[in-house]
């Protein structure tokens, strides 16, 4: 059994690919550094991430695959889930291999696993945008915190960055801790040092809140009151569409 | 901005909650430079109200002061509930400070008649006016017309508005004039008419001109009550199928009527709304837009309502078991989406990967296609093993509708004890 080991970045998985594809040695798995061995490897092969074997990777694939193939890719890898770097290295090595795209081909299993947590990922991308709930503090900045499945803050701040453009705000990653902040001009990635009690609730304290903030909130839990009809309540179907994860974050579900 | 406000959202937005409409979607646009914020094309919903519908927009009344007596709406002059009016500033502050929160998508705002159809739509067109051009409000705004109002009003709210609506309530004008005597066909058809005229001259113009004013690019919609009336669903859908062959029509709602004024002789007495019926509504008019079902194929004179135990797919499949079973590797799209229990985005899979080989149930199964329904009805790679026509529609309808639930072993012996 042939192992590589990799720094755990996407570049040093697409290094993978490339020193793979140099030396015709295909490994058997692809392993995080660090992560114990399994019982029988003949060869553990560490590999170094070089950027531009990685570029090279990417642009090659860019030929073989769409942009949607592409996403495929990347959302993969944000889903962070447990065995992704050997899904991705063999979708990418059939996507070399093929003659044709391969990203349509739902009947070969590892193109419809990866098609299935892009979708996952994606939902939970769309999620995000949903059920952020930003409160005003007292210096003028919107602050959201969340917790998403998968880490999907990247792919989707560039739609707060397009809609809320005229006020400063922080989207904050509590689960990952890390997020972004804008201050009207660009979006750069911050981290908190100290364990505030807002990055644990994910609720500012009325001492930080700009003074219409509790007013706004108190609004906006009335409107979400009355606009239910009594006659249709559904528990069932409210929690299957505002799922119950995030109501811990919601403003008007405290 | 007080807490005076607070009382007022709370009676307007009861008195706006039974317009189903929703949607957000429909246009897209970037934001602008020293605007607020933008609308994405498919529409994003925020949250969802504890009877499980979505809050997408600040669905919310200009005020339900109303001048006439429809049945079958709260608002009505002759109900004694607590009445109130927003001011501009009031309602502009709420939906931008919403809106910043990231709490709505934009604006749905109505109203009740006031003095005149044209007077209250012209206080409707001054609002959405000045949330767009006075505080360059980028969102998305679904605006109601007044049913009776005026063309040049109509034409006005259409470049400010995303999305325009008025509602038929009653799929029967008879019954329209039974229950809502100052309302006919007549006052909610000429301004939908008007709407479809300047959506598609915009559209026109803006083949022309590039800069041209886009007129509600996203359409408009329109509701009809569901069990106030002894209507049939094949009116209904006849009326929904003959709106949806105009061009500018995106939406036709079914609201299931909500019994609020049980004093109303003329109203039938409900335990509840008829939340099926509306449900099985609202799939047949998905079988008309997407799926390219015809309106007499649903709905005829020998069938004149939805069946309620099962979907009106499956109820089609049932009477036609001639065009089955389905080879899922021969047939073309429009046949793969009358499978009952296949979707479109299964119908889609199906057609891109059988290009790469035949499709075998097992991977159907993984691609995620649910054969509870559509066993009956495909054949595949593999010999089919129980088609329609082997197990009869009869009984296929009984083995679906049979209520879940642990399912009995027939082998096993019953002791059956004396209580």
């Amino acid at each position: 059994m042939i192992v590589f080991t990799y720094d755990k970045t996407f570049e040093g998985l697409l290094s993978c690919i490339f020193y793979a594809y140099e030396r015709k040695i295909f490994p058997d798995i692809v392993l995080a550094e660090g992560t114990p061995l399994p019982l029988f490897c003949e060869e553990v092969i560490p590999i170094l991430t070089e950027e531009k074997k990685s570029e090279r990777v990417w642009k090659g694939l860019s030929k073989k695959l769409s942009q949607a193939g592409l996403a495929v890719i990347t959302y993969n890898w944000l889903s962070e889930l447990p065995d992704t770097e050997n899904l991705l290295f063999r979708y990418i090595r059939k996507a070399i291999d093929a003659p044709k795209s391969i990203e349509l081909n739902f009947g070969d299993p590892d193109v419809l696993l990866a098609s299935q947590i892009y979708k996952k990922v994606s939902y939970e991308r769309h999620r995000v945008i949903q059920f952020t709930r930003f409160q005003k503090t007292a210096d003028n900045i919107f602050f959201a915190a969340l917790e998403p499945l998968y880490n999907v803050l990247p792919i989707a701040i560039s739609h707060f960055k397009d809609r809320f453009s005229d006020q400063k705000w922080i989207i904050y990653d509590i689960k990952r801790a890390y997020g972004y902040f804008y201050n009207l001009s660009e979006v750069t990635e911050i981290r908190f040092e100290t364990q505030s009690s807002y990055l644990i609730t994910g609720q500012l304290d009325a001492s930080l809140m700009s003074e219409d903030e509790q007013l706004f909130q108190k609004l906006w839990k009335t409107y979400f009151k009355s606009i239910s009809i009594k006659e249709r309540t559904n528990p069932k179907l409210h929690r299957q569409n505002l799922p119950v994860r995030f109501w811990k974050y919601l403003t008007e579900k405290q | 901005m007080n807490e005076s406000v607070l009382e007022k959202l709370k009676i307007l937005a009861e008195s706006a909650k039974y317009d189903v409409s929703c949607a957000s979607s429909g246009t897209s646009r970037k934001h602008k430079a020293g605007g607020i914020g933008s609308a994405a094309g498919w529409g994003i919903c925020h949250s969802f109200a504890e009877d499980g519908r979505c809050i997408s927009l600040l669905k919310i009344m200009l005020t339900n002061h109303c001048m006439y007596d429809c049945a079958y709406c709260i608002n009505r002059r002759s109900n004694d509930i607590p009445r109130a009016t927003l001011s501009v500033s009031e309602l502009v502050d709420l939906t931008i400070e919403f809106y910043r929160r990231n709490y709505i998508e934009g604006l749905f705002l109505s109203s009740g008649i006031v003095r005149n159809p044209d007077y209250t739509m012209e206080r409707l067109v001054r609002i959405v006016k000045d949330l767009r051009t006075l505080y360059r409000f980028n969102g998305y705004i679904h605006l109601k017309g007044i049913p009776g109002a005026s063309p040049e009003l109509i034409h006005e709210a259409g470049l400010y508005a995303d999305r325009l609506s008025v509602n038929i309530e009653i799929p029967n004008e008879q019954s329209l004039q039974l229950l809502a005597p100052e309302k006919d066909f007549q006052s909610v058809f000429t301004p939908m008419r008007h709407i479809q005229q300047r959506v598609l001259e915009s559209a026109e113009e803006r083949k022309k001109y590039r800069f041209a004013p886009r007129f509600a690019p996203a359409g408009q919609s329109t509701q009809m009550i569901i069990g106030a009336t002894a209507d049939s669903d094949k009116d209904i859908l006849r009326l929904s199928s003959a709106l949806y062959q105009r061009p500018t029509m995106k939406r036709v709602y079914y609201s299931g009527f909500v019994p609020v004024n049980t004093y109303d002789q003329r109203l039938p007495m409900l335990k509840q709304p008829p939340l099926v019926r509306e449900n099985r509504l609202y799939q047949a008019d998905w079988l008309l837009r997407f799926y390219q079902f015809k309106v007499d194929e649903i709905v005829d004179d020998a069938y004149p309502d939805l069946d309620l135990e099962i979907d009106p797919k499956l109820a089609w499949a049932l009477r036609h078991p001639e065009r089955f079973p389905v080879d899922i590797n021969q047939a073309d799209y429009e046949m793969l989406l009358r499978i009952p229990g296949l979707g479109v985005k299964s119908a889609k899979m199906i057609i891109v990967s059988r290009r790469y080989g035949r499709i075998n149930v097992s991977q159907l199964k993984k691609m995620g296609v649910v054969l509870k329904k559509a066993q009956y009805f495909i054949t595949c790679n593999e010999l089919p093993l129980q088609t329609i026509h082997e197990v009869r529609p009869e009984r296929i309808r009984t083995l679906l509708t049979q209520p879940s639930g642990k399912k009995e072993d027939p082998r096993q012996l019953k002791l059956i004890f004396e209580e």
